[in-house]
């Protein structure tokens, strides 16, 4: 059999939106049929994995929470990929934030000095750190890279599991509460070291607006900035760059840390909005699953806002899917994957017309 | 390819049966979330063994629901999920599922909660664990006398007060038959990576280890000690199978017992917060059968695990001395006292390491 | 340290490296045509679980292998449909390749967890492998630590002395060149990728089969990502796979060692020592050789027939 493609002239809205749909539907039949042969509803697994989290209060809030570290790694992720450049390590640049930030909030537990010059400072203060050393972890791969030519690939995957080490060490060592019975926790932070909550329930953190920030400085620097400009013509046509008089050195530097920076970021958010302490793990592979939510969203801002949210209703309505069906944990994740893979053929049908015919590959 | 058919006929069948049999009559729903996936064949499997068995002697009278494979740091909305879903009795069964397990119970007074290995409790959060050290006890005098190197390896996770205890309790088993012992201890960073660990073992081995030890999670380290023909002590579960000559015995954790008790009490309505931390004499941690033996040791572990059981034996019995040789202050009257012993991070002497921190 | 531990540190070395050759050679082809494919983890774990089912069933380690590599390929060729054919995003579906991986082995192992069969023998031959301290590391490995050498001697030889490896190549350093010459650049992509599948449905296998002989859940515990590292570290050159797969296997098992003989340093700094070595290891080889990135240069580029 033989695939032809060619390229759409123009982006149709009716395509735009019509593919995902019809894409949602294939993987939803294709689940559904799985879901019959064990024997359970494929009505009602549709039902529990894609209507119920979107009805109620808790789950719409839930999956703010979860999308939020996803939205804010994959925009710092798209100044990279545009760039060309592979940052494939924002989970350890997400556990360093998480660590140096609540460093801080571990430090300042219970001070003495917050009843001088009060706690306020505290939680901002950590958010900076955070930021900040998720963009000087990044700064090794990227300095490598600039200065040794060592593929930012390798390096930045390796000093992911050279973070979560770290971490771990700390979180069981010198970290650990000092109360709790050697157990691998640090003490639970401060009120004034935890992000706010934005609604009742006590999940839906202050992060989700940064989130959201990101979101909108990253569309504008895209659109309206010189920096934006040199990003996607570093990526594009990075001879054309050079003509231009761009470093790239500079602009590997620059992407780096942005990534870097909202990685931290994300991390910090969660460990102060979401855990409320550190611990050995912190997070469960966003920094790579960020990955996904980055391309799903063709790297435009907007669209990595709506790819993380569907990223998260996927992982909670799997869970609801366990809950309410019994359904393996396997299985939801299996769907899981066949669901983004029918997106992206989606994604390629609004750009090629696709034409299938009998003979050699070719 | 028949055996997947036939798996997704029985899966169905099993489905069916609960479907027609949820429409009958009010159940009490009670949830369990695991760390790790039930086919670990460790300890998330044994929990889910569990599971089974209080579903199996409750048998209408409850419906039973796990999630696997829950990350800790994400735990809180799957702890809710299940709050949420009517469940009236939800186990969650990793220590790092502990702060997210009080914060859901907070949100919901009136759903009793299990958290196991943890410290924490509340009026409708309760805790429970085993006592492994026990049954590590017994194998450490297994070991001590099984020993021809005088050298044994230790496959270590991470320097937890559990596992530490573990190791303490070991060695003083050992010690008690054959004060000559040596122990060997190698941190593989990692509760299941089989690989990691079947590469720990032999390090060990090549060290002039005989008899193999793991508190790790896979039965790696075993079929390792298998391959070159000496001994190892299964985890968490019975894995004769993986190594049929070279297992001694296994420690197994048994949470059927507590978790029919427990169950049985919410449905009576007595269900009451608290603490229990049981071991052999509870059954909570079994000994496999004592195999790849002679006889007079057999006897002799049996034998211990019935002092244990009955109390007469502690294994932390005082005096015990520090690495540095110095008595340990003895806050149990006779024995160390359980909290000394639920934080504990100190090597008993003997142990040549220095205990990571 | 005594020959006969250092001997037996270097099996372990050599055992704990094959499966990240196996896996990482196969990348390596698919890369040199230009494409990424990051579900390797993902086709590594279902051929794991697929290759103990088959070798429990028919007793056969060579059908379990066989049944592995099979199963690689079937994740490959969905993943080729997808970027060859539909010429998606490589990165993305690689990802999405990897979960939904993770998900099926989980499903496809699930009758087979907590069985065990027996490894697969090792070379024996008679006075060669009773030869002291080389004897067991020559003489006395499994068909799979053969196999792999094997594997990227033939990888070698096609890469740079055939025609359809030269073609290979031209084709991933740049499609369009490569298409207006007539070579087939879709055709070859796609196959280089069920090559890929295949190495790495295998080198999981070896792991299930082998290594540790049983089928547990996540045994492959992160190996499918360091062998996509392993290929960058290599500068996609063949031989280098085996260097970094050496010094990676070697720094792991060395940290082990260091613990067992009590040297009393924190086990998560050792832990960390083989991704450090990995990175010192690429910047010293970087320093000599001050060239352009070696990487092929349509690499993650979808490709689209111009007309």
């Amino acid at each position: 059999m033989r695939i032809d493609l060619e390229a759409r002239p123009s982006r149709s809205l009716a395509l735009d939106i019509g593919a995902p749909i019809v894409a949602l539907i294939a993987a939803i039949l294709l689940g559904g049929l799985v879901v019959w042969l064990m024997g359970k509803s494929p009505t009602r697994a549709f039902s529990v994995y894609f209507i119920e989290p979107l009805l109620e209060g808790w789950s719409l809030q839930e999956l703010a929470v979860k999308a939020c570290p996803l939205v804010l790694i994959a925009i710092g992720l798209s100044f990279c990929f545009r760039a060309n450049l592979w940052n494939i390590g924002a989970e350890g640049q997400f556990v360093i934030g998480g660590l140096v930030g609540g460093w801080l909030a571990i430090a300042t537990h219970d001070g003495a000095y917050q009843s001088v010059i009060g706690g306020w400072w505290i939680l901002p203060a950590m958010l900076v750190l955070g930021t900040l050393a998720g963009a000087l972890y990044a700064m090794i791969p990227a300095l490598l890279r600039v200065w040794l030519g060592v593929s930012e690939i390798l390096t930045s995957l390796m000093l992911v599991y050279v973070a979560e080490l770290i971490l771990d060490y700390l979180s069981r060592g010198p970290l650990r509460d000092p109360k709790g019975f050697n157990f691998p926790q640090s003490v639970t932070f401060d009120d004034v070291a935890h992000l706010p909550y934005l609604a009742e329930g006590d999940r839906l953190h202050a992060g989700v607006i940064l989130a959201v920030l990101a979101v909108l400085i990253a569309a504008f620097i895209f659109s309206r900035t010189l920096f934006g400009f040199e990003v996607r013509l570093v990526g594009d046509a990075p001879r054309a760059a050079r003509f231009a008089g761009f470093s790239d050195r500079w602009l590997t530097i620059a992407v780096f840390a942005i990534s870097g920076g909202l990685a931290g970021l994300a991390g910090i958010c969660e460990v102060a909005g979401q855990i409320g302490q550190l611990q050995p793990t912190i997070s469960p592979g966003y920094g790579f699953t960020a990955i996904i939510v980055a391309f799903l969203g063709r790297l435009s801002p907007f669209g990595i806002l709506i790819a993380g949210l569907v990223l998260a209703l996927t992982y909670i309505g799997g869970e609801s899917a366990q809950v309410a069906l019994k359904l393996p944990n396997d299985m939801t994740r299996a769907f899981q994957g066949l669901l983004l893979m029918c997106v992206l053929i989606a994604d390629a049908a609004t750009r090629y017309r696709i034409r299938f015919r009998l003979g050699a590959l070719a | 390819m028949s055996r997947l058919n036939l798996k997704l006929a029985l899966l169905s069948a099993i489905a069916f049966g609960m479907a027609t049999g949820a429409m009958a009559a009010e159940k009490l729903k009670v949830g369990f979330v695991y760390v790790g996936p039930v086919g670990d064949f460790g300890y998330s499997y044994q929990h889910d063994q569990g599971r089974q068995a209080m579903q199996k002697a409750l048998g209408d009278a409850v419906e039973t629901t796990f999630l696997e494979n829950v990350p800790e740091a994400d735990s809180e909305r799957s702890i809710e999920q299940l709050a949420r879903s009517g469940h009236k009795l939800i186990f969650t069964t990793s220590f790092g599922f502990m702060e997210p397990t009080l914060k859901v119970a907070k949100k919901f007074p009136k759903i009793n909660f299990e958290h196991a290995t943890g410290y924490k409790r509340a009026a409708n959060v309760a805790t429970y664990s085993a006592r492994f050290h026990e049954g590590r006890y017994v194998i450490g005098q297994i070991a001590g006398k099984m020993t021809k190197s005088n050298i044994i390896g230790y496959v270590a996770s991470f320097p937890i007060p559990e596992v530490v205890s573990g190791i303490n309790a070991f060695l003083l088993g050992a010690q008690s038959v054959n004060p000559n012992v040596k122990i060997k201890i190698v941190w593989a960073n990692t509760w299941f990576d089989p690989g990691k660990e079947a590469d720990a073992t032999k390090a060990l081995l090549a060290q002039g280890a005989d008899i193999i030890t793991q508190h790790t999670d896979s039965a790696a380290p075993l079929q390792e000690a298998e391959k070159a023909g000496k001994f190892g002590f299964g985890q968490a579960s019975d894995m004769i199978r993986f190594a049929p000559k070279a297992q001694l015995t296994a420690i197994v954790d048994d949470w059927s017992g507590y978790y029919i008790e427990r169950v049985k009490a919410e449905l009576a309505g007595t269900w009451k917060s608290g603490d229990t931390w049981g071991g052999i004499g509870a059954h909570m941690v079994n000994l496999a059968p004592f195999t790849n033996m002679p006889d007079d040791l057999k006897k002799m572990a049996e034998q211990t695990e019935a002092d244990i059981a009955s109390g007469k034996l502690n294994p932390f019995k005082c005096p015990i001395m520090d690495q540095t040789g110095k008595p340990v202050d003895c806050k149990g009257g006779t024995a160390l006292s359980d909290e000394q012993v639920l934080g504990m991070n100190w090597y008993v002497k003997g142990i040549d390491d220095s205990l990571p921190k | 340290m005594t020959p006969a531990i250092l001997e037996l540190v270097l099996m372990t070395i050599v055992t704990a490296a094959t499966p990240l050759i196996i896996a990482a050679i196969g990348e390596l082809v698919t890369e040199r045509a230009g494409v990424l494919n990051l579900g390797v983890e993902g086709m590594m774990i279902v051929g794991a679980a697929l290759g103990f089912a088959a070798a429990y069933l028919s007793g056969s380690p060579l059908i379990g292998a066989l049944a592995g590599m099979a199963a690689g390929m079937v994740l490959a060729a969905l993943f080729g449909l997808l970027t060859v054919g539909l010429a998606i995003n490589q990165v993305a579906a690689g990802l999405a390749l990897t979960i939904v991986g993770v998900g099926l082995s989980g499903l496809l192992g699930a009758g087979y967890v907590g069985l065990k069969r027996d490894a697969p023998p090792h070379l024996y031959i008679p006075y060669l492998s009773d030869l002291p301290f080389v004897g067991k590391l020559v003489f006395g490995q499994d068909a799979f630590v053969y196999g792999s050498f094997v594997l990227v001697a033939a990888v070698a030889w096609y890469l740079t002395r055939t025609r359809a490896g030269l073609a290979l190549r031209a084709i991933g350093d740049n499609h369009h060149s490569a298409h207006a010459l007539g070579l087939p650049v879709r055709r070859t992509r796609f196959l280089a990728i069920l090559f890929g599948g295949a190495c790495a449905g295998m080198a999981g296998a070896y792991l299930s089969i082998a290594y540790t002989p049983f089928w547990s859940p996540g045994m492959t515990a992160g190996r499918g990502w360091i062998a996509l590292a392993l290929v960058v570290f290599s500068s996609w050159r063949p031989w280098r796979v085996v260097l970094g797969a050496l010094l990676f296997g070697g720094a792991t098992v060395l940290q082990l060692h260091a613990q067992a003989a009590s040297l009393g340093l924190p086990g998560q700094l050792l832990s960390a020592v083989p991704y450090l070595a990995t990175i010192a290891a690429l910047m010293v080889l970087s320093i000599g050789a001050r060239r352009k990135s070696a990487a092929p240069a349509a690499l993650g580029q979808p490709f689209v027939a111009p007309r």
